[in-house]
């Protein structure tokens, strides 16, 4: 941007101008500063695939203290929790079908008799898939408690029959780092930060813009001396400093209500939002430069921010989507902020980690900003 | 004799629409220069281009005396402009619209506070100044949108359907308003569908489906339509407009307000084979006077004849 092109007396008319407006409006301060932080509590405890007390069927053909032990181990995880239990699996089956409960576990006869043999013993369990992510996290908790329930007994039945050494097994810790407990809340919650950066940057600009071009006061600014370069700056100069002011906002409450880790550095946090911002209102910009109306501003805007959230890694992880999907993903500005806002407060990666993300942002707030700076030009002038 | 506005064949199509096509005309300073037409005749597109909100098509033209297609922004600092929108900020104050808009023009410190004294004394908003411009009543604000639109003093004021949806007494307050600036030397570019407005103009400007079709004084364009016109009063207007196109004797009918004027061969003789003709079609006429000719007449009997008349 060629700077000595702005009369900074129409720049400041036009800054001072925003401002008031935005501080003046109750309804615009609710929507700029409450609504985000609503937004971070609400989908804070939303965005969660955690799986706990999960509702579970219980057939147990074996009614042993073994098979009773099993049930107990897996109720005392606190993860699930037994609503129904019966002798006939049509009715485990039913409970499926009617999505009454999350899982079903069927012991079968000889259950007891088998582990106490020292033979290999088995249990059937259902979940319904209908539900992947969490389906997915149940089993994996159900797995590894029946896992360990069967080390555990055969270890008991090995000494039992004085075996000297109990049999070799590898002992298998897993840790999970950054995040001890697994807890998909932790993940979330910065990501969702990131999401609605994103969409207060995207409405700050297009609606600003397109609120003006609806009164007429757009055509009135453009009879006048200011150039489109400073109603550009005007514009989003305001935009940058509320969309930071949400930044700051949405990170307290992850840190101070949440209690998310902040483990890197503010630094390489504030630089990458900028960047980040940056593209957000070039692409509000853009959609201003297409819509009339606010009406048609949201429907672009929205066009736009829900493609852009399915392929940023937010919800669904990009490693898992087919590859010629991927590369589109590499045009999403959230995808590669929140690798930068996940790394930074779970890890505490650095510039030398993250630099790729935080060059292609750079990257990518210049070309959009720039190109929408061009559009709008030819828009108006 | 300057020239506030030269154009020439000033040209303007939206893909394969032609919104504005081949317009020629001058408006010297300090004149009162009316653009009168039907919506879509291309009236906005032209002062558009004059402002410098639309770039032309083809042809070109002078505002103030800098080309309008290379110095648009010399012109925007000699030129005001206010659309049909009044376009102020609602959520400001009074007193706030105005210092943004002088802001603009660089009108700031004692010549401000001298502009906006003026400005609310000729909206007569002295008291509301502290007011959010969005609570004042319509024509309250287009007194203002005017006085923003002149807080720089420009020399050239262009003003696009200035007074539509305003309540009668305003618009007449508003005119004398452009009168008083027309005092001074101002030239005043202004667009209106109202035909008693287009006869406050010093000249006018006759705008259809994209050309100019008669630019004359507002007599002098009156005092092209020579045959005579006759009112007649009916509570059938639209039906007896109709009929009247193909009575004899009758060059054109036209609904004019309530009341149907019909362009005549002979006054006397159409007085009386008239009724007869209307009460046959089941259509009472009430009355059938003599009138002068209205600029109304005039834009219609033109219309029928467009392509016979150029510029005057």
């Amino acid at each position: 941007m060629s700077l000595p092109a702005l009369d900074p007396g129409r720049l400041g008319q036009l800054l001072r101008k925003e401002f008031r407006q935005m501080l003046r409006d109750p309804r615009a301060k609710r929507l700029l500063f409450i609504a985000p932080i609503v937004q971070l509590l609400i989908f804070g405890y939303a965005a969660t695939t955690d799986v706990r007390n999960a509702k579970t069927f219980v057939v147990d053909h074996d009614r042993s203290s073994d098979s009773r032990r099993l049930i107990a181990a897996l109720t005392a995880s606190g993860y699930f929790r037994v609503t129904g239990a019966s002798e006939r699996p049509a009715d485990l089956i039913a409970a499926l079908d009617r999505g009454d409960v999350l899982m079903g576990i069927e012991i079968p006869r000889g259950f007891a008799a088998d582990l106490g043999a020292g033979r290999q013993a088995s249990v059937q369990l259902l979940v319904d898939g209908s539900t992947a992510n969490t389906a997915n996290v149940a089993l994996g908790y159900a797995t590894r408690i029946i896992s360990r329930f069967g080390l555990e007994r055969g270890a008991e039945v090995a000494a039992r029959a004085g075996a000297a050494v109990p049999p070799a097994g590898v002992d298998f810790r897993a840790r999970a780092w950054y995040n001890a407990n697994l807890e998909s809340r932790v993940y979330n919650v910065p990501a969702v930060m990131g999401t609605i950066v994103m969409l207060m940057s995207l409405m700050l600009t297009s609606l600003a813009v397109v609120r003006e071009r609806e009164i007429g006061t757009l055509e009135q600014l453009m009879v006048s001396p200011l150039k489109p370069l400073e109603l550009i700056v005007g514009k989003t100069l305001p935009a940058v400093v509320v969309a930071f002011l949400d930044l700051i906002l949405v990170t307290g409450v992850a840190l101070l209500w949440f209690g998310i880790p902040f483990r890197g550095s503010a630094l390489v946090l504030i630089v990458s939002s900028v960047f980040y911002i940056l593209s957000g209102l070039g692409v509000g910009l853009l959609i201003s430069t297409v819509s009339n109306t606010q009406q048609e501003a949201f429907m672009s805007m929205f066009f736009f921010f829900f493609p852009a959230i399915i392929l940023s890694g937010f919800m669904f992880p990009v490693e898992n989507m087919p590859v010629a999907i991927q590369y589109i993903t590499l045009l999403d500005p959230i995808r590669h902020y929140l690798v930068v806002v996940r790394g930074v407060f779970l890890r505490g990666a650095g510039w030398s980690v993250l630099y790729p993300q935080i060059l292609i942002l750079l990257v990518m707030g210049v070309t959009v900003l720039g190109f929408a700076t061009t559009r709008f030009r030819k828009t108006v002038a | 004799m300057t020239l506030a506005v030269e154009v020439r064949d000033l040209t303007r199509a939206f893909g394969d629409f032609l919104a504005v096509d081949h317009v020629t005309f001058d408006v010297p300073e300090g004149e009162i220069f009316g653009f009168l037409g039907p919506n879509g005749a291309g009236k906005t597109t032209t002062i558009k281009m004059l402002t410098g909100l639309l770039a032309p098509t083809s042809g070109g033209g002078r505002v103030a005396g800098f080309d309008l297609r290379t110095r648009a922004e010399a012109i925007k600092q000699r030129i005001g402009y206010m659309s049909q929108l009044f376009s102020l900020y609602a959520d400001l104050t009074v007193d706030e619209n105005i210092a943004f808009f002088a802001g603009l023009y660089g009108v700031t410190g004692s010549r401000l506070a001298e502009r906006r004294d003026w400005a609310l004394e000729m909206s007569g908003l002295g008291d509301y100044r502290g007011r959010l411009t969005g609570q004042l009543p319509l024509g309250v604000k287009q007194r203002l949108a005017l006085g923003c639109a002149v807080l720089h003093q420009p020399p050239i004021l262009f003003l696009d359907e200035p007074t539509s949806g305003v309540d009668p007494v305003s618009r007449r307050t508003f005119w004398d308003l452009i009168y008083q600036f027309a005092d001074r030397g101002t030239t005043i570019f202004v667009s209106t569908h109202y035909m008693e407005e287009a006869e406050y103009c010093h000249r006018l400007a006759l705008m259809n489906r994209a050309r100019l079709i008669a630019l004359d004084r507002p007599a002098a364009l009156r005092a092209r339509l020579t045959e005579p016109i006759l009112e007649i009063a009916t509570d059938h207007g639209p039906a007896a407009a109709q009929a009247l196109q193909h009575a004899p004797g009758v060059i054109e009918a036209a609904m004019f307000g309530r009341a149907v004027h019909v362009v005549v061969e002979h006054a006397a003789s159409a007085v009386q084979a008239l009724p007869p003709f209307l009460s046959a079609r089941g259509i009472t006429a009430h009355s059938i006077t003599p009138v002068h000719p209205s600029l109304e007449d005039v834009f219609v009997s033109l219309v029928r004849r467009e392509g016979g008349v150029v510029v005057g």
